[in-house]
């Protein structure tokens, strides 16, 4: 793929819950990694992706650096070896369900999740879930695909351009705190359908919670994705 | 009887075929890629033409140049081009890139006198011979690279293959630990499914029914059912270390570590695969007359010689059986591993669906899957040997 419309901006960011949380309460990427600061399990995904960024930004890489440091061999090993400091205390989750389910059971003390899940699991079912935007990793989700070949290509491409307009983009957050990719759009984004709350403050890409954020690089990870993922689960079997 | 023999294979030869179409044909045809696949020489068939006379120690002629510039733009215009920068960029990251960009600027370079100048003028790695060496590599019809990956082991620029830097080793540690789950996996189920399926055979009709609904019910649930339950049960806020706290026998602080590690897989897959075990033992079980333990009982022997003289050699094709399906189930287990394993939670089968469903990598897939499948099969005749198919009761 060269390019193509992504429906929407998500985030994955780390959060935990206030029960289980001291007086103290993490604030930042560094704190996900300070074992010293927060004793307790992490909660992380099974993949490369996501928890090299976080832990070369938690390294002290600058966010608009993280891409050209992984882009070097001493940039991996540099993100891998942070990562062996946490190795131990992490329990790695595989689907987006697990992450509210690992905090709300107590399991992990904070865990890196897909910020809509959290948001459900904040407003439908009341957890006090705490979501830390520090550092969070946005990335472009949803993109649309036409089969090669179709007899429908003027249907397809209708609904392509349907669902790419402002109002259909913005839509998504009467639902999920998921961003809209288009500028015109973020002006429509409102309230929560079933619950009427606001949803300007869960959305990930606003400017509040952009203020250390890094955008995912699809380009390096499609480039790399392979070679991490085998050298990750390799590190894992140590 | 000539005519009979015809009439009785026509009557099967509609379920010959539907197992040659539906199974045998499909698993062939994946398998088969794990050695030759032409769907990515395909894209540039003029190119691995020209390069077929190529020695790879300098750069390739002309001709191969200009026929890569021909075909590239012409393989992003039909949509192929990502099967040959994606098969490249396995090889070496960066190439994905360095197709892409090449078959989106041909068109738009100026024309410098030569191929070979206008690629390199695109991007400086189309002077370097190892590019060339990656794209014939990756588009070759035949390969036993994928094998190589499989095992573990690499080439070396001489030829010579070696085993890759311990601990880059990623498939042949996830094999052996996946034939030592299913191995235990079995032995647990084994240890586990015995009594129970003799207490089953012994039991009066009623109660029999009973414990047998009782094996039934959890093996009509669903595995994921079942996976979770094993979550809430053995978690570290578990309901098992919340009632150990709360009767005092541990402190909060030294809550059991039972899941996310190697005894949560042991613990949940016994669970989900015991009823393979116990119906089949119990079906074996059920034919052995009652009255010859009593018969060698009368003729002095203890209940402990009767049991192992007279009792126990007549379920072995029961136990072969049960140990038979629930190791090969096992072996292809990797949901509920994932699900409960922690880092450990990785076998072989993880791998295979991860190549098939999201790196799209059906060589190295399937070159798997045929080792698997080999693996697979040397253990079943061993175990032939050792125990004889033809005395197997599936029940």
């Amino acid at each position: 793929m060269e390019c193509g419309p992504a429906g929407l901006y998500y985030s994955t960011i780390y959060a935990y819950n206030r029960k289980y949380m001291g007086e103290q309460t993490p604030s930042s990427i560094e704190d996900f990694f300070d074992l010293d600061k927060f004793p307790g399990r992490r909660g992380m995904r099974r993949v490369p992706f996501a928890n090299l960024e976080f832990a070369l930004i938690a390294d002290g890489v600058p966010i608009d650096e993280v891409y050209a440091t992984l882009d070097t061999a001493d940039g991996i090993d540099r993100a891998f070896a942070k990562l062996d400091t946490i190795k131990d205390d992490v329990v790695w989750w595989e689907a987006g369900a697990q992450p509210p389910q690992m905090l709300a059971d107590g399991e992990v003390l904070m865990s890196t999740a897909y910020n809509g899940r959290i948001f459900n699991a904040q407003i439908l079912e009341a957890q006090p879930f705490v979501i830390v935007w520090d550092g969070q990793l946005l990335s472009l989700g949803g993109p649309l695909a036409i089969v090669a070949g179709t007899p429908r290509i003027e249907a397809a491409l209708a609904f392509v351009r349907f669902a790419n307009r402002p109002q259909s983009l913005a839509n998504i957050s009467k639902y999920i705190s998921y961003s809209p990719t288009r500028l015109s759009a973020e002006t429509l984004v409102g309230t929560h359908l079933e619950t009427g709350i606001d949803m300007h403050p869960h959305m990930p890409a606003s400017a509040e919670n952009m203020r250390r954020a890094l955008k995912s690089d699809w380009r390096w990870w499609s480039e790399h994705r392979d070679e991490l993922n085998e050298r990750f689960s390799a590190w894992l079997a140590r | 009887m000539p005519h009979a023999r015809l009439v009785s294979l026509a009557l099967v030869l509609p379920l010959f075929a539907f197992v040659g179409v539906t199974f045998v044909a499909p698993l062939a045809s994946l398998l088969s890629k794990s050695a030759y696949e032409t769907r990515i020489h395909d894209v540039i068939p003029e190119t691995m033409d020209v390069l077929a006379a190529w020695d790879g120690q300098d750069l390739p002629p002309e001709a191969a140049f200009a026929a890569i510039a021909k075909e590239l733009p012409s393989a992003r215009a039909n949509r192929t081009l990502l099967r040959l920068s994606g098969a490249a960029n396995r090889l070496q990251s960066g190439m994905r890139s360095l197709i892409t960009r090449t078959a989106q600027r041909v068109p738009r370079t100026e024309f410098a006198g030569t191929w070979r100048e206008t690629l390199a003028e695109i991007d400086e790695d189309w002077a370097d011979v190892q590019t060339w060496i990656i794209i014939e590599s990756a588009a070759a019809k035949f390969t036993l690279r994928h094998y190589l990956q499989a095992l573990d082991l690499e080439a070396q620029p001489d030829g010579s293959i070696k085993a890759r830097p311990q601990q880059e080793r990623v498939y042949m540690p996830l094999l052996w630990r996946t034939l030592l789950v299913s191995l235990s996996v079995t032995l647990l189920c084994f240890l586990i499914g015995y009594p129970i399926a003799m207490l089953i055979a012994d039991a009066p009709p009623r109660r029999r029914n009973l414990l047998l609904l009782l094996v039934l019910i959890p093996f009509w649930t669903s595995l994921l059912v079942r996976t979770t339950a094993w979550i809430v049960l053995l978690q570290r806020q578990g309901v098992i270390n919340d009632f150990l706290v709360t009767l005092g026998f541990l402190r909060d602080d030294t809550r059991l570590e039972m899941i996310y590690n190697m005894t949560g897989t042991f613990v949940a897959m016994t669970h989900v695969l015991l009823p393979f075990m116990v119906l089949p033992l119990y079906s074996v079980m059920r034919s052995i007359p009652q009255n010859q333990l009593r018969a060698s009982a009368s003729l002095g022997a203890t209940p402990i010689q009767g049991f192992v003289r007279v009792y126990f050699p007549q379920t072995l094709p029961g136990i072969g059986a049960g140990a038979l399906l629930v190791f090969i189930l096992a072996i292809g287990y990797y949901i509920t591993p994932a699900l409960v394993g922690g880092s450990s939670g990785q076998l072989i089968a993880n791998m295979i669906a991860y190549h098939v469903q999201t790196s799209l990598n059906w060589g190295l897939a399937a070159a798997l899957s045929s080792i698997l499948l080999v693996a697979v099969i040397v253990l079943y005749l061993l175990f032939n040997r050792l125990v004889g198919i033809d005395r197997m009761r599936l029940g």
